[in-house]
């Protein structure tokens, strides 16, 4: 099994770092016009907002082995996969803000997320991602092209048909796909235990006849072995994979949500297995890096996030009548 | 002295293939994705014989599994290649919508343009032979309705062909609907009218361009797919009685040419509707509307419609023949517009 070199597990802890910084704007900026009264159609950043915190080892494992040229469809939950994909930072954050100088022009906003340059999309419905990534992989297969197609979704989009059917797909045509689940243990207020008996969806993979992984304790280096094991086998035409990762949602399912659901003191828990400063100490314990290092780390981080603001905030909006372009090209 | 060329003619089924062939020995990006659509050649024929020539990679059967197929395609389409996929039947639909609206239909635009989606959704139309609501709609106002798909009906073998051509050269998702009683396919009955003489070569039927495939003075037909062929029937009953009837074939619902309608009915000062669809919120309220939008002042009469009821598409023919349009209906309409 690959372990991740030195510089590669820094460049997980800067992609997560960046991720998180990103989030941490956002939910600051997001604030902004919502106050005293919460209206979510006001502020700059109007619309849901589904923060990514904590989710980032999922992200930053899986995007270490893929380049530019890999396909990935993400979820309503994007930005720490964008990131990680290596999504322009001033277009996305200029999405987000539904500024002209967005990816889409403001069409898309922060649930549709699309990136051709890096092969990155998203979208806002569950399991939907999981066959346009069959299709990548698919025509990547029939033109004898490299390149896999890593699908993320959430632990919810188990139980969509859209999921049974491309698994089966995948398999059935040995495509190079893997299919992430990002296990955040809530399909918004319904605990995983409500929504299905199974305690695991790797092993769901075996109905399909392809193999399943668990990952363990939301851990980079984990999703980093597992990840990197899958991927090498769809390049080398192996076929799919099914990868569930236990992670955490640090946050409500959009900003906005009292998180009334949750069990009494599952959130302070929660905190405190935050994996960004567990990651951080590991790595310097380990000899990875300095402190000093670290500092650099996220000084870097936070100077790109900060720059992706202020390009958001000083772009323009579009014309609104440039609404009517682009629905054909 | 002029060399007689017997014209070849050509069932849609076969024109379809036809197009299909020819745009895949074009263009090796091309390919079909479908249920049956392989070695059997499509159960409506509109893939027969490609199987063997371009095999299974390009002319691939798949699983009873029209949201991964579907939502495969729009991933290939954004990758590159230019997909052909088969929804069996248009009423199939409610399985897989969410491929065909809110990705094939809305991923160009929330690209902003960058990311082209060019496909192509064919999937069969249409009633009359006793197969009951699930099997039998049109639908054509429901995917006509929603932003983001060009819609094309052909209604004979050399428009199927030359729209065919231009959906798969189209960078655009083209929903394209064929109807089954034109098929050529002689157990679900067929329009002979559909089939027509079709060119050798590869050419294209523009989208968005209807025509007038009968000229007239006193009222416009207007109409899609198989209603055309009952439009022309009417106008020949019309003419017994000294009416001049223009029949339109729409051809495209997405781009729709409304400008053609409009020049007919400026000239006939009288329109009739006929669709096979459900009468309310679809093709013959919208025909109506934009002509009525653009000067009602053309009119000389109240337009009618003449469309399928608000209701189920009932199995026992003594129901379903009654609830069809016909060209009898449309021979009645035109004496209704002049009732007070």
């Amino acid at each position: 099994m690959t372990q991740p070199n030195n510089s590669q597990r820094l460049w997980m802890y800067e992609q997560m770092l960046t991720s998180r910084y990103m989030e941490e704007s956002i939910e600051r900026i997001y604030m902004e016009g919502k106050t005293p009264v919460f209206n979510m159609a006001k502020g700059p950043i109007p619309g849901e907002m589904h923060l990514s915190n904590g989710q980032e080892p999922c992200a930053v494992g899986v995007c270490a082995h893929l380049d530019a040229g890999d396909i990935v469809t993400a979820t309503h939950r994007p930005h720490h996969i964008a990131v990680a994909k290596g999504v322009d930072l001033n277009e996305m954050m200029a999405e987000i803000f539904g500024k002209a100088t967005g990816l889409s022009g403001g069409r898309g906003g922060h649930m549709h997320l699309f990136d051709g340059r890096v092969n990155f999309s998203c979208s806002g419905i569950i399991a939907e991602g999981m066959g346009p990534a069959v299709g990548a992989a698919l025509s990547r297969q029939m033109q004898g092209k490299p390149g896999v197609a890593v699908s993320f979704i959430g632990e919810g989009a188990a139980n969509q048909g859209a999921f049974h059917e491309t698994l089966n797909l995948a398999a059935l045509w040995k495509l190079p796909v893997v299919f992430v689940i990002e296990d955040n243990a809530w399909g918004i207020s319904v605990a995983k235990a409500s929504a299905t008996c199974i305690a695991q969806h790797h092993v769901r993979a075996a109905a399909y006849g392809m193999p399943g992984v668990f990952v363990e304790n939301n851990d980079p280096d984990g999703v980093f072995r597992a990840s990197g094991e899958a991927i090498e086998r769809a390049r080398a035409g192996g076929g799919p994979t099914l990868i569930e990762i236990e992670t955490y949602r640090l946050a409500g399912h959009f900003m906005g949500d009292g998180e009334t659901y949750r069990p009494e003191g599952e959130k302070d828990g929660l905190m405190k297995k935050d994996p960004i400063p567990g990651y951080r100490q590991r790595l310097i314990d380990e000899g990875v890096m300095t402190e000093a290092q670290a500092e650099d780390i996220a000084a870097r981080a936070r100077g790109r996030i900060d720059e992706a603001v202020q390009f958001a905030r000083e772009s323009p909006y579009p014309r609104p009548e440039e609404a009517l372009e682009q629905v054909f090209v | 002295m002029t060399t007689a060329v017997k014209e070849r003619k050509l069932t849609v089924a076969r024109a379809m293939a036809e197009a299909v062939a020819q745009e895949m020995r074009l263009d090796p990006k091309v390919f079909v994705m479908g249920e049956d659509i392989g070695q059997l050649g499509g159960v409506f024929g509109n893939t027969r014989g490609l199987y063997d020539e371009f095999g299974k990679t390009r002319i691939r059967d798949t699983p009873i599994s029209e949201t991964a197929f579907i939502g495969a395609a729009v991933g290939a389409a954004s990758d590159g290649m230019r997909p052909i996929v088969e929804l069996m039947f248009v009423d199939f639909f409610g399985v897989c919508m969410d491929a065909i609206y809110n990705l094939m239909a809305k991923n160009t635009y929330f690209s902003g343009g960058k990311i082209p989606v060019p496909m192509v959704l064919m999937a069969s139309t249409g009633a009359g032979y006793s197969d009951a609501a699930q099997h039998s709609q049109c639908l054509y106002g429901t995917f006509a309705h929603l932003p983001g798909m060009k819609v094309v009906v052909p209604s004979n073998a050399y428009d199927a062909k030359g729209l065919m051509t231009a959906a798969i050269r189209d960078d655009n998702p083209v929903v394209y609907l064929f109807h089954k009683s034109l098929q050529g396919m002689g157990w679900l009955g067929t329009e002979k009218g559909a089939t027509v003489p079709v060119p050798e070569e590869p050419y294209i039927v523009e989208i968005g361009k209807a025509k007038t495939v009968r000229e007239g003075r006193d009222v416009s037909l207007v109409s899609l797919g198989a209603g055309v062929h009952h439009a022309l029937r009417a106008a020949a009953q019309l003419e017994k009685d000294g009416v001049s009837a223009e029949v339109i074939d729409l051809r495209s619902l997405v781009p729709l040419d409304r400008e053609h309608v409009i020049a007919s009915v400026r000239k006939t000062g009288r329109l009739i509707v006929i669709d096979e669809d459900y009468h309310s919120f679809g093709v013959s309220g919208e025909i109506i509307a934009s002509v009525v939008e653009h000067d009602i002042g053309m009119l000389k009469a109240r337009p009618q419609r003449v469309a399928f009821p608000d209701i189920p598409i009932p199995f026992t023919p003594v129901m379903e023949q009654w609830a069809l349009p016909n060209a009898d209906k449309i021979v009645a309409a035109y004496h209704a517009m002049h009732k007070e």
